[in-house]
C-alpha cells in the first residue's frame, strides 16, 4: 500500500484513469466523487486549509505511475466541493482554494464545545491561542486556518455568543465567550 | 403461355440484379417497361408483366419482371429474357427504318399521350421457338417503355441498335449461337412499317445527318472503347490466373512451404478484388443509377466485410470498389447515396456513422454487444488491467483496422465498459474500476470481482 507521509492512499490512486479527467458523464461523476473524497479525508488528517492550483500538491500527481492531474481536472474537482461547500474560491481567479473539511457551522459548534469543554466561558482568549495555544494542542483547533477561524468567530458573535474586540495589532484580536 | 417457352429462366443476385455470365455486360437499363406479345395468327395481346426492370445486353434482353411490381422489394429468384440472337437480322440496313419508327412513336408520346413503343418482330415455329427453322409464325414483340422519367427511348433504342449491329453473340458465337442465328436467319425477317414521305420523310433524313454524327463521334472514342474492352479483357486473364494459382498448390502441396502459400492467398484475392462483370453506369442505369449501384454495392462488399470482421470503413470499400469496377469509377458521392439507400431495401449491410464523424459499413447481424464482449476479455487479461490496452492491441486481437478499432473502444467508453487514460506516452483504455469502488469507504477492496482483480494485478507490479 502506498503512502504520503502518514496518509494511507486508496488502492485507486495507481489507477491511471483517475488522473484523466473522464468524459463520459456517468463514470466523471463517479471519478469527482472519488477525488471529492480523498481530497477532504487527505486535508482534514494533514491538516491542509488551503490548495493552490498553480502549487504543488501531493495529491495531485503520482510518480509511481507517472500520472498528475491537468489544471482543468484539478479545478472540476475542488469546484465540485465549493459546489458542496465543502470549500470556497479564495480568488476569483480560483487560483486557491479554502478547503472546510468542516463547515463554518461545524467549526463554531466545535469551538464552543471546546470552550465549555476547557472552562473559557466569560473568559477572553486571543484567536492565536486558540490556534496555537496549549489548551488547544490535540484538539482540530489546532494550527487551523485563521480565515476559517475568523468566520467561525463572526458567526458565533453574529448568534450573540462571543464578541471579538480588536487589539493592537491584528495579531492579537481577542475573543469573550458568553456562557 | 407461347412467351413462357422461348423466355427461358433467368437467375439473379440476391440484390435482384441479374447475374452476368463472362463477358456480358449491362448496356441499358430501364424500368417500367411493358412487354406484350403479339401472334400474328391469333392477335392475341398478353401483357407478361405489368411492371418490370429491363436490362440489355449485348446478347440478350434482361426482363426482370417483379412479382408485386414493386421495384424496392426484391421479391423474384427467376426472370425471363429473349435471346436477341433470335430476334437479328442479318442486314443491318434493314433495321434503319426501325429506328426511324421509334422516333415517330416517340413524337406520338407527346401528342397522343400514348407512350413510346419498340416493336420486333420475329417469326416463330409452332412450338413458339423464334428463329429456329420452320419458323411459321410471326410474333410481334412490343416493349412499351413505361415511366416518363426513367425512359429515354431514344437512348434506350440506340442501345439496342448498337447491340444489334454490334452483333456480340455471333463475335462470340461458339458454334452453337452463330448457327442458330445462321439457320435462323434465313427463315426469320423483320419488318416494320417504315413511312416514307411526308413529315416522316423529313425525320428520316434527320435522322440519317444524325447517324453520321454519331459515327464521327464514334470513330473519335474508338480508342478510349479499345481500352476499355482491353481492360475487360485483364479482368478476364485475372480470373484465369486466380484458377491456375487455386489448382497450383493443389499439384505440389507438399513442396510450396506456408509462407508462399500465403502470399498466393494474397495474389488469389488481389486478382479477386479486380473484377465486376458489369458495372452500374450513369450510362446505361440512367435515373435508376443510384438504386442499381446501391443494389451492385450490397452484393460487392459481402466478402470484403467477411474479410474485416463484419465492419469495414467507407474509404477503403469506396477504394476496393472502384478498383474492381475498373475503368467505370464512381464519385464518392454516389457511393454515399448507394449506401444511403440501402436503408430502403431489404440488403444484410448497413452504413453506420459513429459519433466521431467516420463512417464505416457492417453486417446487420453484427452486434456492439458481441464486440463488447470481447473487447471486456480483451481489458480484463492481467497485463491489460495493469496498463491498459491501446487501439493499435484491440485492432490486432479483433482482427480489424486501428481505427475500426478506435471506435469499437469509444463506443464501449460511452457504455461505461471502459474509461480512458491519456498521457505522454499515449492513449490507453482501461476496463472501469469508477462504478466498483464504493464512495463511503474508498479504501475498501471487495474480495471478488473486477476491482479485486484490478488490486492484486497492479499490486503484483510495484
Amino acid at each position: 500500500m502506498q503512502k504520503l507521509g502518514d496518509f494511507k492512499l486508496p488502492h485507486f490512486f495507481n489507477y491511471p484513469p483517475y488522473f484523466t479527467l473522464q468524459p463520459i458523464r456517468d463514470t466523471r461523476e463517479k471519478q469527482v466523487q472519488l477525488w471529492k473524497e480523498l481530497i477532504i479525508d487527505y486535508c482534514r488528517t494533514q491538516k491542509v486549509f488551503v490548495i493552490g492550483l498553480e502549487e504543488e500538491f501531493p495529491l495531485f500527481a503520482n510518480p509511481v505511475i507517472e500520472r498528475s492531474l491537468s489544471h482543468e481536472a484539478r479545478e472540476v474537482f475542488l469546484s465540485a466541493l465549493v459546489q458542496e461547500g465543502r470549500a470556497e474560491w479564495v480568488d476569483k481567479g480560483h487560483k486557491k482554494c479554502l478547503i472546510l473539511w468542516l463547515r463554518i457551522q461545524d467549526w463554531a459548534d466545535y469551538i464552543l464545545s471546546f470552550v465549555k469543554d476547557n472552562g473559557f466561558e466569560d473568559g477572553v482568549l486571543t484567536v492565536e491561542e486558540i490556534r496555537s495555544g496549549i489548551e488547544s494542542r490535540g484538539t482540530e483547533l489546532h494550527g487551523m486556518d485563521r480565515t476559517i477561524l475568523m468566520r467561525a468567530l463572526k458567526l458565533l458573535e453574529h448568534k450573540g455568543k462571543a464578541t471579538i474586540f480588536k487589539g493592537t495589532s491584528a495579531d492579537d484580536e481577542g475573543v469573550k465567550f458568553s456562557a | 403461355m407461347l412467351l413462357r417457352l422461348w423466355l427461358l429462366e433467368f437467375l439473379t443476385t440476391s440484390m435482384g440484379r441479374s447475374r452476368f455470365i463472362t463477358n456480358k455486360k449491362e448496356s441499358k437499363y430501364l424500368s417500367k417497361l411493358e412487354l406484350e406479345q403479339k401472334v400474328k395468327t391469333q392477335m392475341k395481346r398478353s401483357p407478361l408483366s405489368r411492371d418490370g426492370n429491363k436490362t440489355l445486353t449485348p446478347r440478350v434482353i434482361t426482363w426482370l419482371g417483379l412479382s408485386n411490381g414493386a421495384l424496392t422489394t426484391v421479391a423474384c429468384k427467376s426472370c425471363d429474357f429473349v435471346v436477341l440472337s433470335y430476334i437479328g437480322h442479318k442486314t443491318p440496313l434493314s433495321l434503319k427504318p426501325f429506328s426511324f419508327t421509334l422516333s415517330i412513336y416517340a413524337t406520338l408520346d407527346r401528342k397522343c399521350n400514348s407512350r413510346p413503343r419498340v416493336r420486333l418482330q420475329v417469326s416463330a415455329s409452332q412450338d413458339g421457338v423464334i428463329g429456329e427453322r420452320g419458323g411459321a409464325r410471326s410474333v410481334v414483340i412490343t416493349l412499351v417503355l413505361r415511366g416518363s422519367k426513367s425512359g429515354d427511348p431514344d437512348s434506350f433504342f440506340g442501345r439496342l441498335w448498337e447491340a444489334w449491329r454490334g452483333r456480340a453473340w455471333e463475335v462470340e458465337g461458339e458454334g452453337e449461337g452463330s448457327a442458330a442465328a445462321e439457320r435462323g436467319s434465313s427463315s426469320s425477317s423483320v419488318r416494320i412499317a417504315m413511312p416514307v414521305v411526308g413529315i416522316s420523310g423529313l425525320l428520316r433524313r434527320e435522322q440519317e445527318i444524325w447517324e453520321s454524327t454519331d459515327k464521327t463521334l464514334q470513330d473519335a472514342f474508338q480508342d478510349l472503347n479499345a481500352l476499355m474492352s482491353k481492360a475487360k479483357e485483364m479482368v478476364i486473364l485475372a480470373e484465369k490466373m486466380r484458377l491456375k494459382l487455386l489448382s497450383g498448390p493443389a499439384n505440389q502441396a507438399n513442396a510450396v512451404k506456408d509462407e508462399e502459400i500465403g502470399s498466393k492467398q494474397e495474389m488469389q484475392d488481389w486478382m479477386l478484388s479486380v473484377g465486376i462483370a458489369s458495372p452500374v453506369t450513369k450510362e446505361s442505369a440512367g435515373a435508376l443509377y443510384h438504386q442499381q449501384l446501391s443494389r451492385q454495392l450490397a452484393d460487392f462488399v459481402k466478402l470484403p466485410l467477411e474479410k474485416s470482421g463484419g465492419m469495414i470503413a467507407l474509404i477503403d470499400i469506396y477504394c476496393l470498389f472502384n478498383r474492381a469496377r475498373g475503368t467505370e469509377l464512381i464519385s464518392p458521392e454516389d457511393l454515399l447515396q448507394a449506401c444511403a439507400l440501402w436503408e430502403k431495401f431489404d440488403v444484410p449491410v448497413m452504413l453506420r456513422k459513429f459519433d466521431s464523424g467516420v463512417m464505416v459499413i457492417q453486417n446487420k447481424s453484427q452486434s456492439d454487444e458481441e464486440v463488447f464482449e470481447r473487447i471486456k476479455a480483451l481489458v480484463l487479461k492481467p497485463d491489460a488491467l495493469k496498463i491498459g490496452i491501446s487501439p493499435s492491441d484491440a485492432a490486432m486481437t479483433l482482427g480489424i483496422a486501428p481505427a475500426m478499432a478506435k471506435e469499437h473502444l469509444l463506443t464501449a467508453e460511452s457504455k461505461g465498459i471502459l474509461c480512458r487514460d491519456t498521457s505522454p506516452e499515449g492513449f490507453r483504455f482501461y476496463i472501469n474500476l469508477f462504478k466498483e469502488i464504493d464512495v463511503n469507504n474508498i479504501h475498501m477492496v471487495k474480495d471478488y470481482g473486477v476491482y479485486s482483480c484490478w488490486v492484486s494485478a497492479a499490486c503484483a507490479s510495484t
